[in-house]
């Protein structure tokens, strides 16, 4: 079932639809944010520039130290009466950065999340358990929009408290799961240790996002809690979960592209680059009005699919993130992702994907420690057979990335498990 | 054939010790100890009193927790006693992994448990050279 019929726009349609667009947004941010008036005064960009979407090219970047910069409410381009919510990134790598919806602006992302619930088979009388974290993070409000915008049930219960989210799946009988995917394979091992069945349980649907995953990881979570999942993106800086999101076929994010217009560049020259080639992704939105954003950097490295989708829809769709232009790690000049170590623990049998690069420079080489946690099957009474099993996890990860690691299995639940985004590098390295 | 239990060990202050604390809350006597140690992690192989009582309340404190079977035989206690069980093993070609001992309560007596690369032949050899291999039951009354 398709939500809107927006979706399915023929490609004229959309091209239409977004010109017209983009042409209203650059000319409400221009009038507006001093910001982009500046940028767009630097280089003598008027709005009446945009004459075609390849004109959006012509626009600056933006990044996230400029929303830095603005902070708290720098880029508005309304009345501050106008803004009804506010939600902010974690901040973790500096100074918040702060998005102001107006009323508008909550319906477009309740839009968004409704038709990504309905892409994964959501209907009306389907209880949500909504465990992403509510509060400044945007995971746990704009899928709470999105429910009540599809006028399914949803339970707020935030992220944490494991044992009650367990309860809560026995006793609501809940359909959707939705929160991050290092919780959600949290939960399904938790579901087992607590001896609780999947007949007991009803999920069918999981929604998950806010952090990388990996295929391996998704076949566990499928396994350990008996549903199909769905990989969800969005950011704070654009919007926040429900920018894309997979429909039934898993084959790549729908783009709400009627809202947000997807750009891949590279990430060194700023070059545009064609559809199936992988670079960084940029949005500009298309519909906002509280906070409109003109070419926003994501740093998220991901590649465009155009065709039409088998589901129907003609939204253009996102690979699965490889990485993220700021998280790719430089080690003895090889490029890695942990998403390649996640992928590489993920191929051996009885590994936990719980997981610690530790990377760190005690001379003039990069060493490189990656903490496992054991599990019963890698566990021996032989030490023969322990170091036989780090050498297999070594000779994976040497395949997947060609770096030699030293690895070290530490005891089950030891390392720092998240309930909201996992950390997963620990750089120590005077770079 | 007697069953031993072993516990992955982290190497962080504390953990034997936490391991141990675990069991005495249980109620588990030790009969024997012994730990294989690497510069990451150790090994804590125990004979106890109570294996599923062990392995529960370890598991419960989120230990890493395996049975397996070793191989337990009393010695003479004197000179060239160890040897003379061990010569069996080598006669016979079997591997010994590793190797431990119990306190026992008999003056003339040592025992010592023994990880082998193939019990059931080690089985065999022992009771072809009338060495006395000791049960779970045997244990329980040392």
């Amino acid at each position: 079932m398709v939500w809107n019929e927006k979706e399915c726009m023929t490609k004229e349609e959309r091209e239409n639809w977004q010109l017209e667009r983009l042409q209203e947004t650059v000319k409400l941010a221009y009038e507006n944010v001093e910001f982009y008036k500046k940028r767009f005064d630097e280089i003598g960009l008027k709005p009446e520039d945009i004459k075609t979407l390849k004109d959006i090219e012509k626009i600056p970047f933006t990044t996230k130290s400029d929303l830095r910069e603005a902070y708290p409410l720098g880029l508005l381009a309304v009345p501050r009466e106008e803004i009804v919510e506010i939600h902010a990134s974690s901040g973790t790598t500096g100074k918040p950065t702060v998005t102001g919806y107006t009323q508008n602006d909550l319906d477009v992302w309740g839009e968004c999340i409704a038709r990504g619930l309905t892409m994964a088979g959501a209907k009306k009388d389907y209880i949500i358990q909504n465990a992403y974290g509510y509060g400044l993070f945007t995971g746990g409000f704009g899928i709470h929009h999105g429910g009540n915008k599809l006028g399914a049930i949803t339970i707020p219960i935030s992220a944490g408290n494991t044992r009650r989210q367990l309860d809560t799946m026995v006793d609501f009988q809940s359909d959707i799961l939705t929160c991050t995917p290092s919780y959600a394979m949290y939960l399904g091992e938790s579901r087992e240790k607590a001896g609780i069945s999947l007949d007991e349980i009803n999920l069918k649907i999981g929604i998950h996002g806010a952090e990388m995953w990996t295929d391996e990881m998704r076949k566990r979570i499928e396994k350990s809690l008996g549903i199909k999942t769905y990989n969800i993106y969005g950011l704070t800086e654009v919007m926040g979960p429900g920018v894309a999101q997979e429909c039934s076929e898993q084959n790549g994010m729908h783009i709400q592209d009627d809202h947000f217009y997807p750009e891949i560049i590279n990430p060194e020259t700023g070059e545009t680059l064609d559809h199936g080639e992988s670079g960084e992704l940029v949005l500009t939105s298309l519909t906002k009005t509280g906070m409109p954003i003109l070419r926003f950097r994501t740093k998220d490295l991901t590649s465009l699919i155009g065709e039409k989708c088998v589901c129907g829809r003609t939204t253009v769709r996102m690979t699965r993130i490889t990485g993220r232009s700021d998280d790719m790690l430089k080690i003895k000049g090889v490029m890695v992702f942990p998403s390649q170590i996640e992928k590489a623990l993920l191929k051996i049998e009885g590994i936990s994907p719980n997981y610690l690069i530790h990377v760190t420079r005690p001379d003039i080489l990069d060493e490189v420690e990656v903490k496992v946690e054991a599990s019963k099957e890698l566990f021996s009474d032989e030490i023969k057979q322990m170091e036989k099993v780090e050498k297999q996890i070594q000779a994976s990860i040497r395949s997947e990335t060609g770096l030699r690691v030293d690895v070290t299995l530490c005891e089950p639940e030891s390392l720092p498990r998240s309930e909201g985004k996992a950390v997963r590098v620990i750089d120590e390295r005077e770079l | 054939m007697a069953i031993q239990i072993s516990v992955f060990i982290e190497n962080k202050e504390g953990r034997i010790k936490k391991a141990i604390d675990t069991l005495g809350k249980a109620g588990v006597n030790i009969r024997a100890l012994s730990v294989g140690d690497t510069a990451k992690y150790g090994i804590l192989r125990l004979i106890v009193s109570d294996n599923e009582a062990a392995t529960k309340a370890l598991e419960e404190e989120s230990f890493i927790v395996k049975q397996s079977e070793v191989i337990v035989v009393a010695v003479p206690d004197k000179p060239n006693g160890l040897n003379s069980t061990l010569a069996i093993l080598d006669d016979a070609d079997i591997n010994l992994e590793y190797i431990y001992a119990f306190v026992s309560s008999q003056p003339d007596e040592a025992i010592v448990a023994m990880k082998v690369e193939d019990i059931e032949a080690a089985t065999e050899v022992f009771k072809a050279n009338n060495a006395k291999i000791l049960t779970d039951e045997d244990i329980e009354k040392i």
